[in-house]
């Protein structure tokens, strides 16, 4: 029982509130940084990790922190995260880095690690509010990961760099691409919920 | 000089347009685009704070570079700039009580908007003096209210027509911002810095 009960918060975040499909936040980063299949990943575990160590921290301090000046010290502990996640890319994978650019010291104002740590977080325990964090961000990742190979497929052809088409169409890896993309996979999302939807009503 | 200073301008507005080719700021712009009104109260309050905060954060900057701690970049900037949204909302409140009401529910959304952030890094990055500075956050303001107020008028005309049952909502702002996205690719080439 208790285990089903944590397993279904870290569910929540990867299926049932999606961030990117059902919550629509943190859309910049999503839009930015799916050029590639990989560059999505790369994103999405660095959001990740900022989101469940961010979830993790509040957890713990949550009780010592004055209700009044509890927004701005969630944005410190981020940016505290941000920046350790930031140096350490540098440090070690230098050309995602490079390519993911402003994007990594955004993490900071992405609306899924506050909103998560203000949801969730200064409410439950550290445990759980570890599984939230780790949900959320796997959910995360899955949505750029997905976008990211709809992009790099359409665009170069290829899925994390493998090769599979000599179809190229440029303009998906440009920026009007990326709103596509992402507009019509929200669309075939929106679609699926609907005729599930319906099949219930009939069903009924 | 002078050219060179029009050229970051113009820039900033149209070919690096902060929403449609950067990815600044896409949440107020997806957010608040329902209503003209709406849309053109933000961007006024956008390009306000954003001036005032690469100021700031460019002078801030300096000492962090004196003081040898420009890893602490990221969180002094995010925390001015929480604090100057506080500080523009108290003191508008108190000296234009107009101005306030019709900003005043756009400045909290403001603290987490990733534009005036990504501004304030970019700067930096660039190396930009403090004239450049203010320049170019000029025209990430206008570019941002250019985008935002075009887009909010084709969003209103889109509330009359018939619209396919799955596209409702997010999935066709976002086609629609796709295309507008593509209109501001054919300023590419206007100039190259």
């Amino acid at each position: 029982m208790m285990a089903e009960s944590k397993f279904k918060i870290l569910a929540n975040g990867i299926l049932k509130q999606n961030p990117t499909f059902i919550q629509v936040l943190g859309m910049c980063p999503t839009l930015a940084t799916t050029t590639s299949a990989e560059n999505g990943l790369g994103m999405g575990l660095a959001t990740t990790a900022v989101l469940a160590l961010s979830n993790i921290t509040i957890s713990l301090v949550r009780k010592f922190i004055p209700d009044k000046i509890r927004i701005p010290s969630y944005i410190v502990i981020i940016a505290s995260f941000v920046t350790v996640i930031d140096m350490l890319m540098h440090g070690f994978i230098y050309d995602l880095w490079k390519t993911l650019g402003l994007f990594i010291p955004l993490i900071v104002v992405n609306c899924i690690i506050l909103g998560r740590a203000e949801a969730f977080a200064s409410k439950n325990n550290v445990f759980s509010s570890f599984l939230d964090g780790l949900g959320m961000g796997l959910g995360f990742t899955a949505s750029l990961v997905l976008l990211g190979s709809v992009r790099e497929f359409l665009g170069n052809g290829s899925i994390f760099s493998y090769h599979l088409s000599d179809v190229k169409m440029f303009a998906m890896i440009l920026p009007p691409g990326a709103f596509m993309a992402l507009g019509m996979l929200a669309a075939f999302f929106n679609y699926l919920g609907i005729r599930r939807s319906k099949a219930k009503k009939a069903e009924k | 000089m002078a050219p060179r200073l029009v050229f970051i301008f113009l820039s900033a507005i149209l070919i690096n347009n902060f929403v449609l080719s950067r990815f600044l700021g896409i949440c107020p712009f997806l957010g608040v685009s329902k209503k003209t009104d709406t849309a053109v109260g933000m961007s006024i309050a956008v390009t306000f704070v954003m001036i005032l905060a690469s100021i700031i954060t460019w002078i801030l900057n300096i000492a962090l570079d004196l003081l040898g701690i420009p890893f602490l970049r990221t969180i002094v900037f995010i925390l001015i700039i929480a604090t100057l949204v506080q500080f523009v909302e108290i003191f508008l409140k108190k000296t234009s009580p107009g101005l306030y009401e019709a900003l005043g529910i756009f400045l909290p959304l403001i603290t987490t908007n990733c534009a005036i952030l990504g501004l304030a890094l970019l700067n930096v990055q660039q190396n930009y003096t403090l004239v450049e500075t203010i320049v170019n956050s000029a025209g990430a303001g206008l570019g941002f209210a250019l985008a935002l107020i075009l887009f909010s008028t084709i969003r209103e005309r889109m509330e009359l027509s018939e619209i396919p049952e799955p596209f409702k909502g997010t999935a066709i702002a976002l086609i629609t911002a796709g295309l507008l996205s593509m209109a501001f690719m054919g300023f590419q080439g206007l100039v190259k810095l």
